[in-house]
């Protein structure tokens, strides 16, 4: 447990492909959550969607927004299943988005 | 069916070449987010869980064997290989790229289709009975009138900004098989006492946060008066609609608030203010369009099909799909085949881009070149001869869509949930594809008889859960996805909200809670009634008794 | 901000009056659908050419009843997802109005069609795009398939072309 740190994580689509994408402390957007940065503090929050909205503006973005999450031994975990499920694909077809590309979570749908 | 003059060419081109236009413009940051989005909506592409979500109309769910073919070129060009056909008789593709979305608009121009105003806060795709133009039942095939309202609805100027969406549905039949009553304005085609051909006018049903059943404003309004009399509706909800908050906003609010006589007096005095006139134009399009929706050139055949019925005495697998999955034509030795897309554990409503070809294949050599979508997510094959029945259904096996469970359990009708939509809060398929399995067995379906079972994922209904003889909503508890059951839902002629039993269930609680619903159900019926009306004569109370009784 | 009318920016020789200032005497000039209302009597007897600005939560219609005095009317958009106008716009031309329709508020050139269509002639934009924009977007479609609108964009309209001996509705005279 004391490996755990709980706070949130910006997330968008990128504008042209719609894909599924994560604010990295660089500032720069990964499709891997586990490369996203974690942030807690107000101050850092406000900067995630200071960047978020400017890169909405800069038309490399759209529909950011913020959610909650636990890094867990180094990994991102999302805790809202809904989350999870961006973060690898339809329950119902393994076989598409993330967990089939390899930008997928480290953490299963359920897995704790 | 319908085929575009160069008109309606022109008009999808035009149109395909202005979305290009504003979504270059988005790309370039001409246009911000804010801008874009009703314009965006309005070609019916939507931002959702994992991308992109595209959804193509398929107006009043008829299309040709070539359109089918191009939707399955762009499942696999530009999308992961399927489609998902949904409750509304259209398609949605769900990985769809902004960059990409002009040239599936231009791809779909080109065979007389489009994806225009499938979203946004405008009038939506004309949907109607999946056996128009077919059914035993039918006084006339609605379509051509379907046709012209799609027509008249597309960019209609004043109507482009409502409060809302807004959702038509008509009918030609008495059995009610197009869900008007809990559409936005619901059309029923009828005769009056001196023989006349007109429609009663439905307003305000809908489902959603708020179900409730539409109320008539018109018995029989004359076919001629009929744009006239919708601009006067449009226009009323168009000014007085609520705007202050987006769960308020349907027409079915307004009707509620101000109650149905206010309504249809508001709608009555607008219509007098601007009724119709020189409708002359208006018959000379409908009698133009009715045109292209004249019957097939059917042979004459007897009622009896030998071959039909020695392939049903030789095959016990064919005689099952048979006995469930025909329905009654109007002529005799041609049937109506319901392709169910609900194969045993799959995901309702998906088809694959093989599969999409083979139903392709399967309308033009079987079918006079037609499909139509059901709302319940179903291929229809509307004219088939009884004596082809048997080598069509061969070829369906061979695909993998001859589940022979159209209409009972396993013919379950689900949104896409939330293993895809942003805007849901319990995944929905997960839950079909359990009760899907724990119901294979389909002489077991059989003796349940004719069920609904539809599962929405969230508040919005898309699964039209309300109207589900048993009806199951995903909500979220504290993170945890669980449902809600509901039973004495029907979308028909007797239309009916479903009754909330009692407290959710868990997801892996829900299958075995609609057994006991289903073994309460027959411990309770009397000669074979099915489910709706047994629910009906009994109530709730024993189905809550057996669901939530004390071990 | 621009005044778009004819397909370019304008001049525009109407001043709105607030309606705690005192009426100037001739000219060109706007008032509130309520002061048109209160202060009928003094702006009937003035020269000047009126026009009156129709909040979309009132009734346009009943601007009807000053059409002596009234050339102009201006309706809002007070968002540019708020489609009340068009409904206010195209009924005021239905029941006869031909008196210039100014639409002022959240306007995006891919609305000038539409707006066009039920029968708005003038235009009061951000100065957001540049006129070429709002030239291209109001040409887009050259279709239209509802009969009884107002194209100022000369649209084809579909149902009348098709059916030979009629013309495009708008013409006729309206019956009611």
């Amino acid at each position: 447990m004391s490996n755990e740190e709980k706070g949130q994580v910006m997330t968008a689509n990128r504008l042209r492909d719609g894909d599924v994408v994560f604010l990295t402390r660089s500032g720069a957007w990964s499709e891997k959550i586990d490369d996203a940065v974690l942030a807690q503090e107000p101050q850092a929050l406000a900067a995630l969607e200071t960047r978020a909205a400017d890169d909405v503006k800069r038309n490399v973005v759209t529909g950011q927004y913020l959610f909650e999450a636990t890094r867990i031994g180094g990994k991102i975990r999302a805790d809202h299943i809904r989350e999870r499920i961006r973060t690898l694909g339809p329950s119902v077809r393994t076989d598409l988005g993330k967990q089939a590309d390899g930008t997928a979570g480290a953490f299963q749908l359920d897995e704790a | 069916m319908y085929r575009y003059d160069e008109f309606d060419a022109k008009f999808v081109n035009e149109r395909t070449a202005q979305f290009r236009d504003q979504a270059e413009r988005r790309l370039r940051g001409e246009l911000t987010e804010d801008e874009f989005r009703p314009l965006r909506l309005m070609n019916g592409l939507y931002l959702q869980l994992h991308a992109y979500m595209l959804r193509v109309a398929i107006p009043y769910g008829t299309l040709s064997a070539n359109q089918m073919r191009v939707l399955a070129l762009i499942a696999e060009k530009w999308d992961k290989g399927y489609g998902h056909f949904t409750t509304r008789q259209n398609i949605q593709y769900n990985w769809i790229k902004l960059e990409d979305t002009a040239d599936i608009l231009q791809a779909l121009a080109d065979v007389e289709m489009h994806a225009i105003q499938t979203s946004g806060n405008c009038i939506r795709n004309v949907t109607t009975d999946h056996w128009a133009g077919a059914a035993a039942d039918e006084l006339d095939d609605p379509r051509p009138v379907g046709e012209l309202i799609r027509q008249w609805s597309s960019l209609h100027p004043e109507f482009s900004y409502l409060p809302r969406k807004f959702k038509i549905a008509i009918t030609g039949a008495p059995h009610d098989r197009a869900a008007v009553k809990v559409h936005d304005i619901g059309l029923r085609l009828h005769k009056n006492a001196a023989g006349q051909i007109g429609w009663e006018v439905m307003v305000g049903g809908g489902q959603g946060r708020t179900p409730l059943i539409a109320v008539t404003v018109r018995d029989f309004l004359p076919q001629n008066e009929l744009i006239a009399y919708l601009e006067a509706i449009m226009r009323v909800y168009n000014l007085y609609g609520r705007r202050d908050n987006k769960y308020k906003a349907r027409i079915k609010i307004l009707v509620h608030e101000i109650g149905a006589a206010k309504f249809k007096s508001e709608v009555e005095a607008e219509y007098a203010k601007h009724p119709a006139q020189q409708t002359q134009v208006e018959e000379a399009e409908l009698a133009r369009i009715a045109k292209y929706f004249a019957a097939p050139k059917f042979e004459k055949l007897s009622r009896f099909s030998p071959a039909f019925e020695e392939a049903r005495r030789a095959d016990g697998e064919f005689s099952r799909w048979a006995r469930n999955n025909l329905a009654p034509h109007r002529v005799d030795g041609y049937t109506i085949v319901n392709i169910s897309l609900k194969p045993e554990g799959g995901i309702p409503g998906d088809a694959t881009a093989e599969q999409m070809r083979v139903m392709a294949d399967l309308a033009e050599a079987y079918s006079a070149d037609e499909l139509r979508v059901s709302h319940a997510q179903n291929i229809v094959l509307a004219h088939v001869k009884l004596e082809d029945a048997y080598a069509l259904w061969q070829k369906l096996k061979a695909a993998d869509l001859a589940a022979a469970n159209y209409g009972l359990a396993g013919d379950i009708i689900a949104c896409p949930g939330l293993d895809y939509c942003a805007l849901a809060t319990a995944r929905s398929i997960p839950v079909a594809q359990a009760i899907s399995r724990k119901f294979a067995d389909v002489k077991k379906q059989e003796e349940y008889g004719p069920l609904k079972i539809n599962i929405s994922g969230c508040i919005n209904a898309c699964g039209h859960h309300h109207v589900g003889h048993i009806g199951i909503l995903g909500l979220d508890k504290k993170g945890e996805e669980y449902y809600q059951i509901t039973l004495g839902g029907s979308s028909s002629e007797n239309a009916s909200i479903g009754t909330i039993l009692g407290p959710g269930f868990a997801a892996q609680e829900v299958p075995d809670a609609i057994e006991t619903i289903l073994n309460t159900y027959m411990k309770l019926r009397e000669r074979g009634e099915e489910f709706l009306v047994t629910y009906r004569r009994v109530g709730p109370k024993p189905f809550k008794e057996a669901l939530y009784a004390t071990a | 901000m621009p005044l778009l009318k004819s397909n370019a920016f304008v001049a525009d020789d109407y001043i709105s009056v607030p309606d705690d200032e005192p009426l100037p005497v001739g000219g060109k000039f706007i008032v509130s659908f309520a002061r048109l209302q209160r202060d009928w009597d003094e702006i009937a007897c003035d020269p000047a050419v009126i026009g009156v600005r129709v909040a979309n939560t009132e009734h346009a219609e009943g601007a009807m009843d000053y059409l002596s005095k009234v050339d102009l009317i201006v309706l809002s958009f007070p968002a540019f997802s708020d489609g009340r106008s068009y409904s206010m716009a195209r009924a005021l031309r239905l029941d006869g109005y031909r008196g210039e329709l100014r639409a002022e508020g959240n306007i995006l050139p891919d609305q000038l069609q539409l707006m066009r269509q039920v029968g708005f002639d003038s235009f009061v934009v951000s100065d957001r795009f540049p006129l070429q924009v709002w030239q291209a977007a109001g040409q887009q479609m050259s279709l239209a398939y509802q009969r009884g609108l107002f194209r100022k964009a000369n649209e084809t309209e579909v149902w009348s072309s098709r059916h030979h001996g009629f013309e495009p509705w708008e013409e006729q005279p309206h019956a009611g």
